[in-house]
């Protein structure tokens, strides 16, 4: 039972600052952004305090760049920021895919492009997630749906990177970083953290890709003897540049499969009715969850078989997951506040003999659940 | 004795990128002897670049080390700082990775007064992508984007970061390496944000396509355009132009660093 001194009324926003610190945040660095600074301001307060880095750069680049130097020196490191922020950052995400450096991207999304529309909801930045950067890169993202979500995720977001050393990116949306709800602080001990590997050998066995340790090499810090080599540039297992193509395909294949092959572990789904061989399936992710929630308890309450697919792992994709629960469905609907990203991946897996449509918004409003009810009518 | 340059290099990374002649070889020398005269452990020496021939420096020094994005060496290093304020951490890169694509980074890293070492090999060109024009090319100079001459004026690193409140700024060149190897070791002494530029060449992109093609050209000019402060001061206005200024110009022991700074304020907000 949760004591009434571990329940805080709080924004999303704080509730992923507070989490991060939960989960070993030792560093951040940001710059402001419309809806995710109170992250930053959240954390400037605290992280002092609790023995921590806060820093606040000239732009979203240099703070992408900080992170990655705190966390090559040992730290669990975190920037936040919102679709113009995001896009600058992509070079860096980019340097820390390939340079296997662990760290979290808070992305508040925002309607877009460009300066877009900075006080609305938004979910138009899944495949920016995904691809945002240049080049074929390995991609976790992570979002939550409730303010209490916003806690426990990000510091599923953090054990995943630091598992996988990869960036992680924490896709939130204006909606569930501003409301304000309940959270339960677990205590400490009671979720589980992880850190990144570490090296066994002594330094002068030591080799920062060493494949030998499987697909996740162990990882040093600098400052601790180990003197290795960091670059963006393709290297071998050694850390230094190489012009060994068949090294360069297999390094970045292994990149790939260390996400690829443990799928299991990195996708998180939550379904409801599920099991119930649902002939009409709600496919979500982010605030719009919450809409689906509502609008499948009342598509039931009318007679008809519907289930949710909530996708709180949205990058690796969840193919399994969409082919399973569509598996016998007759209709697909794909809620998001953008003119059509989530649905490209849910075609390409859901069941063929399945429709599957959207529900799109960015007229600055949540989606509600009438709108996907009504959708769900319209087509059956 | 003489130096043993090969007990701070990564042998098995040698032969080196760099063209024959080129200034950078005698630059890395002068650091390694300066970090030497620290005495520093390696452990605790962290090298940072971004993109170029200089920032190829991290690769072939046996330190922590980290060759970043074009430009953006700074902003990794003072993450790297801030988490172990105890490494001494240094950032090279050529003119166009300091003052074109980082130059907000390195006027910002400048005005927080991190104590971090920022070397600046000025061969006034982008020499790693084949000499194209750099906001240090001087004016009216030919490169492989301005092939009718350079129509905009050289922006001038020194002042650059004085301007932006770097607590030690230094100018020399690649054929003066005692005063080089001087400069950098004082910059290492310096508790704070240091700048030193490195007045070198790029022969290859640049001289030869401005009537400067051989190396040893591009030392004599060197040699001769570098004019140290005091000198400079003495000369009339006439006399100073073409020349260039070398020395210390600013060294500034009153303004607390960045990282003391954030340890006061851990110690506050912990109450
Ligand atoms: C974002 C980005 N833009 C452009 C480049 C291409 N590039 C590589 S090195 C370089 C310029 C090098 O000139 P400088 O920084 O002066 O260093 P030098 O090679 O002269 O030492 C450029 C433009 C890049 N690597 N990244
Ligand atoms: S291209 Fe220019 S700067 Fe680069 S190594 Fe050759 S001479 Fe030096």
């Amino acid at each position: 039972m949760s004591k009434k001194s571990d329940l805080k009324f709080m924004s999303g926003n704080e509730a992923c600052a507070e989490g991060a610190l939960y989960a070993g945040l030792t560093f951040f660095a940001g710059y402001p952004i419309t809806p995710s600074s109170e992250i930053a301001e959240y954390l400037s307060a605290q992280l002092p305090k609790r023995g921590g880095v806060f820093i606040q750069m000239e732009d979203e680049i240099a703070s992408m760049g900080a992170v990655i130097g705190a966390s090559l020196t040992g730290a669990k490191s975190m920037t936040a920021t919102s679709g113009p922020g995001f896009s600058l950052k992509q070079e860096h995400i980019g340097f820390a895919c390939i340079a296997e450096v662990p760290c979290v991207v808070v992305n508040v999304q925002r309607g877009g492009p460009s300066t877009g529309f900075p006080t609305g909801p938004s979910q138009s930045d899944v495949m920016q997630a995904r691809w945002g950067t240049h080049g074929d890169h390995p991609v976790i993202a992570v979002s939550p749906t409730t303010v209490e979500e916003c806690f426990t995720e990000v510091v599923r977001a953090f054990n995943l990177a630091e598992k996988y050393r990869n960036p992680v990116i924490f896709l939130m949306d204006e909606i569930i970083g501003h409301m304000r709800e309940k959270v339960r602080i677990p205590e400490p001990g009671e979720l589980e953290i992880l850190s990144r590997p570490r090296p066994t050998v002594p330094p002068e066995k030591y080799k920062p890709y060493d494949e030998s340790f499987g697909d996740i090499p162990p990882m040093a810090a600098y400052g601790e003897g180990y003197r290795f080599h960091v670059t963006g540039l393709n290297h071998d297992e050694t850390g230094f540049p190489t012009n060994n193509g068949k090294i360069i395909q297999r390094t970045e294949e292994r990149l790939l499969r260390k996400i690829e092959a443990n799928k299991e572990d990195i996708i998180k789904v939550v379904d409801m009715y599920a099991d119930d061989s649902p002939e009409v399936v709600v496919i979500t992710f982010g605030a719009t969850v919450r809409s689906a929630r509502a609008a499948v308890r009342t598509l039931r309450d009318t007679g008809v078989k519907a289930a949710l697919l909530a996708l709180y792992t949205v990058w690796p994709f969840p193919e399994t997951q969409v082919r399973e629960v569509t598996e016998k469905a007759k209709l697909v609907v794909v809620p998001e506040l953008n003119l059509g990203q989530l649905i490209y991946e849910v075609e390409r897996c859901a069941s063929a003999d399945a429709k599957v449509v959207g529900v799109n918004k960015i007229n600055t409003e949540p989606i509600t659940p009438v709108e996907i009810i009504n959708k769900v009518k319209e087509e059956l | 004795m003489a130096f043993d340059y090969e007990y701070y290099l990564r042998q098995d990374k040698m032969p080196h990128i760099w063209c024959p002649g080129c200034g950078l070889g005698v630059m890395l020398k002068s650091m390694l002897r300066a970090v030497h005269g620290m005495g520093w452990k390696k452990d605790d020496v962290v090298v940072v670049s971004g993109i170029g021939c200089t920032g190829r420096i991290p690769g072939y020094v046996d330190f922590n080390t980290l060759h970043t994005t074009h430009g953006r060496a700074l902003t990794f290093a003072i993450g790297i700082k801030m988490v172990k304020p105890h490494l001494n951490v240094i950032v090279v890169g050529g003119d166009g990775d300091m003052l074109a694509i980082g130059g907000n980074h390195f006027i910002h890293a400048a005005r927080r007064n991190v104590d971090i070492t920022a070397i600046v090999y000025n061969n006034e060109i982008y020499g790693m992508t084949g000499g194209q024009v750099s906001p240090t090319t001087p004016h009216g100079w030919r490169t492989t984007t301005t092939p009718y001459g350079n129509l905009e004026p050289r922006m001038d690193i020194v002042e650059i970061a004085m301007g932006a409140g770097a607590t030690f700024v230094a100018r020399s060149t690649v054929y003066h390496t005692g005063q080089l190897e001087d400069y950098i070791k004082k910059a290492f002494e310096h508790k704070g944000f240091s700048v030193v530029e490195v007045l070198g060449h790029c022969h290859t992109g640049l001289g030869r396509r401005n009537k400067r093609p051989s190396a040893v050209q591009n030392f004599q000019w060197e040699k001769t355009v570098a004019i140290p402060l005091k000198a400079m001061e003495k000369l009339p206005p006439e006399k100073r132009e073409g020349k260039i200024p070398m020395g210390i110009f600013r060294d500034d022991k009153e303004k607390v660093e960045y990282t003391e700074i954030y340890k006061e304020l851990m110690k506050k907000a912990a109450g």
